[in-house]
């Protein structure tokens, strides 16, 4: 902040660096709890270091429950989280380039949906869902967690006009003059130039999607074809008293592919949250 | 002409492009909010037809629930003790990790990090764990010689603080709103005000806050929002009830167990309109009162 004040390093490391371990002391607990024998782990609350390894916390966990394993709730979530997300950033890019490159009749009307539909809380839409997805017998499909996403997310449209219109039209102009009618404009001149912006919301879907339990705990109630949220919340009601090493095992798989993409994207998400106010 | 004007048309072209939005707004909001209108004036079971009751639902909501009344209770209390915690720690760490020094994206990563993974069950179900009678906290405090058997979770006193803390934990997105915002501060104007002798509190007050309250106002209006909407951790910590004794039932949870526990799709519907009037009213006060504590620049200029 100030240039001229002289900070001391070590103290500054040990505020700053012992603040951020007490932060991620719940995880690494979790994590560490997942390793460890089942008698261990409130014996010893605190510790993060188990006496043996357990791994077969892993193995006993993964078998989860009614006769279906955490293959099967990995699977269904990555099925969710992939064709959700495809959905939601392909329709929301289009959706944006209309909003960010056209004047319509009519647009800052649309626009002002778009931004309603944004802050509009979902308990009010909710029981009017629940109701038409039951007559059209979607229940019990991956089909309301999913269909909704290929309309557009009001955030990830938001994200992405900034996104155009930080681009210059000369640009758009340019490909006029080359015969490009506006179609191709989206195409060619657009669409390569916001693949952060895509980035960007390719990750948040995959993450929002893949955390999701509202939205399968309403529409999904056959143990098949529960995603890992749904899966956690039932094993946890089925076994927590006997089994909380497969419990915190699992819990701690949930999140692995979270933190993997969330390694590898840093620098994308960290933007977009900085310059849209996305939560994570 | 006419293939010409299906290419170029403004008209034509935006709403080809912005169709998806457009059909799903129709579809999954706009359609799903005036039939919500209409059930809250109704008996409706989802199984037998709506019955029209007129104002039934909302003179219970008002008068003769007294669920409904610790529901808002306990809401309030959360809101208004998480919300305002989560942005002090936000401020307080983004001014801390506003320096350039090296390791500063390990510590940012790590802030970040509960609040990357903190709407997931997993996590919910961790911090369960951590205020069991067994738990993470307990160990801690036996460590330090206080030796207590208490479960934060299952006490009605505590309770509803563990969920205010698990919130609070997960400031990270909140920070990096305004670590973007610091750095949009010019130093010039600190290193102007040390010269004109204003120290460290002087600046907080006079530069830092004035030039933040827009991105504060921000975060202020979009945290309410996302408190007031909690629902996954006070269902999987209490594992669906809302308890011990209703103190976990924040309104998203009842009103779930009103629609999809009690089936009383009618009362859920009108309790879902109470609680957008409320937040629309909470977001309009907080706009108004933005007048007199936000500061925006440019200001005068346009």
């Amino acid at each position: 902040m100030s240039t001229k004040r002289k900070f001391k390093p070590f103290g500054y490391h040990l505020l700053v660096g012992g603040l951020a371990l007490a932060m991620i002391y719940p995880i690494l607990w979790m994590v560490a709890s997942s390793l460890k024998p089942n008698d261990e782990i409130f014996s010893r609350a605190y510790s993060l270091i188990p006496s043996t390894l357990a791994f077969e916390n892993y193995k006993t966990g993964w078998q989860g429950f009614a006769g279906t394993s955490f293959g099967t709730f990995f699977k269904n979530s990555f099925i969710i989280a992939v064709i959700s997300t495809l959905g939601a950033v392909v329709s929301s890019a289009l959706v944006a380039y209309g909003f960010g490159r056209t004047n319509f009749f009519g647009k800052n009307f649309w626009f002002a949906c778009v931004m309603m539909t944004m802050m509009l809380p979902h308990d009010v839409t909710m029981i009017p869902q629940y109701v038409m997805f039951a007559k059209l017998e979607w229940l019990n499909s991956f089909k309301p967690v999913i269909v909704p996403q290929f309309f557009a997310v009001p955030f990830f449209v938001f994200l992405i006009l900034q996104f155009i219109r930080s681009i210059p039209h000369e640009l758009d102009e340019a490909a006029k003059m080359d015969g490009c009618n506006k179609y191709m404009i989206f195409f060619r001149v657009i669409v390569p130039l916001i693949v952060p912006a895509l980035v960007t919301s390719t990750i948040f879907s995959f993450y929002w999607r893949w955390d999701d339990f509202f939205a399968p705990l309403l529409y999904l109630n056959k143990p098949e074809l529960y995603p890992v949220s749904l899966a956690l919340k039932n094993f946890l009601d089925a076994e927590s008293l006997s089994n909380w090493g497969g419990m915190f095992a699992m819990s701690t798989l949930s999140l692995l592919p979270i933190v993997i993409v969330f390694f590898i994207f840093q620098k994308y998400i960290v933007e977009g949250i900085s310059t849209s106010g996305l939560k994570g | 002409m006419k293939l010409k004007n299906w290419k170029e048309s403004d008209n034509i072209v935006g709403y080809v492009f912005t169709s998806p939005f457009i059909l799903g707004f129709l579809i999954f909001t706009l359609y799903p909010i005036l039939s919500s209108l209409y059930y809250s004036f109704t008996d409706y079971n989802l199984f037998d037809k709506p019955n029209f009751i007129g104002f039934d639902n909302f003179e219970k909501i008002f008068t003769g629930d007294p669920k409904i009344m610790k529901s808002f209770q306990v809401t309030f209390t959360y809101v208004f003790g998480s919300v305002p915690m989560r942005l002090a720690f936000a401020l307080i760490v983004a001014m801390l990790l506003n320096k350039a020094i090296s390791g500063i994206g390990l510590y940012r990563s790590a802030y970040y990090l509960p609040s990357l993974i903190g709407g997931s069950v997993a996590v919910s179900i961790m911090w369960s764990q951590i205020f069991g009678d067994k738990g993470l906290l307990n160990g801690f405090l036996g460590l330090i010689g206080i030796e207590t058997s208490t479960n934060w979770i299952g006490n009605p006193g505590t309770a509803l603080w563990t969920l205010v803390a698990l919130s609070a934990w997960q400031f990270g997105s909140s920070m990096l709103i305004f670590l973007a915002g610091l750095k949009n501060i010019p130093i010039s104007y600190y290193e102007a005000a040390s010269v004109d002798g204003a120290n460290a509190f002087h600046r907080f007050f006079k530069i830092t806050l004035p030039l933040l309250s827009p991105v504060i106002l921000f975060n202020l209006i979009m945290q309410t929002i996302s408190a007031f909407m909690t629902f996954t951790p006070a269902y999987i910590i209490s594992r669906g009830e809302g308890g011990p004794l209703d103190n976990t039932l924040l309104y998203s949870l009842y009103l779930y167990r009103q629609a999809f526990q009690f089936y009383d799709m009618g009362y859920a519907s009108a309790m879902a309109w109470v609680m957008l009037i409320i937040i629309g009213l909470i977001t309009l006060l907080i706009f108004q009162s933005s007048k007199l504590w936000v500061h925006y620049e440019s200001k005068g200029e346009r």
